[in-house]
């Protein structure tokens, strides 16, 4: 199984997120969150930036409702994924809830990673119960005080998870469409960043694909539908 | 905050995640649906690279995080695998703030 490239990318993914897990599990419990809820945000939520702002709004005294909207506008590109990843994910609809569940930026950004069509779905479910496994267990040992393993940004994870999710974005590079797709997608967001409230400059971008879509004559698709 | 608000909060981001997956995964079989759906990441990757390099723009350790994404960038450019695009961006910015 480890010969696979898709699994250990999965592994070094979940472990970087890991990392972050345990920087959350601190924040939560140091800002009046019990061990149990910052567990249950890790299982449940499961989607690190929507926690993140949730965990900070209610730490700074902010109140429940723009919590609740500061976290789910974080969220919101997260529809975009399923909608991208439900081309490849067929199934029951427990397995398809399962896998809308897992979809966050690092399992749709594996996915699409991949070079060979066959391989979308399985990277997609490796770096997702990855990352799940991962998060959760820093999660729950930042919780409980485990914060030995040191400080993301003294670990440079910062910058790496941008240069990680660049090279996951590299293959769809190679097309004119996903250039463009990208080009637009970062001008957007941007542009938006300093007039609109975090995660609204992502789901903006989503007007790049549209934009690609309709300026890029379509290239021949690598499989049949 | 309450066992209330976390539930809501988990309800709120699963339904997010399900609108995508279960409810678009009907239109999917169309072409124009697909099309879009497939530049829908490299959009919102592009989008979330920058934002997360560039910071809150106040950010004392914005430029060795840059620095660190630069790297690795010109690594995943000359197709190095991925261990190493994250180990070389993380190392880079690491050593820069230990300097």
């Amino acid at each position: 199984m480890l010969q696979r490239t898709y699994v250990r990318d999965a592994l070094v993914i979940g472990a970087a997120t890991g990392v972050f897990g345990v920087a959350f599990g601190v924040l939560a419990t140091t800002t009046g969150f019990s061990v149990a809820q910052a567990g249950a945000l890790s299982v449940l939520v499961f989607t690190g930036a929507s926690q993140f702002a949730a965990v900070s709004v209610a730490g700074a005294g902010g109140d429940p409702i723009t919590a609740l909207g500061s976290a789910l506008l974080l969220g919101a590109r997260n529809a975009f994924y399923g909608m991208t990843m439900s081309a490849h994910v067929k199934g029951s609809l427990l397995k398809r809830a399962v896998a809308a569940q897992l979809t966050i930026d690092e399992s749709a950004a594996l996915a699409i990673g991949q070079r060979k069509p066959e391989d979308i779905e399985p990277a997609f479910w490796a770096a997702g119960l990855s990352v799940f496994v991962f998060w959760n267990l820093g999660t729950l040992a930042g919780a409980l005080g485990g914060d030995a393993i040191g400080h993301p940004s003294a670990l440079g994870l910062d910058a790496a998870f941008p240069a990680g999710f660049i090279a996951l974005v590299m293959p769809a590079l190679r097309t004119r469409a996903g250039r463009v797709a990208a080009v637009s997608g970062l001008a957007i967001a941007m542009v938006a960043l300093p007039v609109t409230r975090p995660g609204l400059p992502i789901v903006l971008a989503a007007v790049g694909a549209l934009v690609a879509h309709a300026t890029v004559k379509t290239e021949p698709p690598a499989e049949s539908p | 905050m309450s066992w209330t608000v976390i539930l809501l909060l988990a309800a709120g981001c699963f339904l997010e995640k399900a609108a995508g997956m279960l409810i678009f995964g009907r239109f999917n079989a169309t072409g124009r649906f697909r099309s879009v759906g497939a530049l829908l990441p490299p959009a919102l990757l592009a989008a979330l690279i920058g934002l997360q390099t560039y910071g809150d723009g106040r950010d004392p350790l914005f430029d060795t995080r840059l620095a660190g994404v630069v790297a690795g960038g010109m690594a995943a450019w000359r197709n190095a695998p991925f261990w190493l695009v994250v180990v070389i961006a993380g190392a880079t910015t690491a050593l820069l703030r230990a300097l």
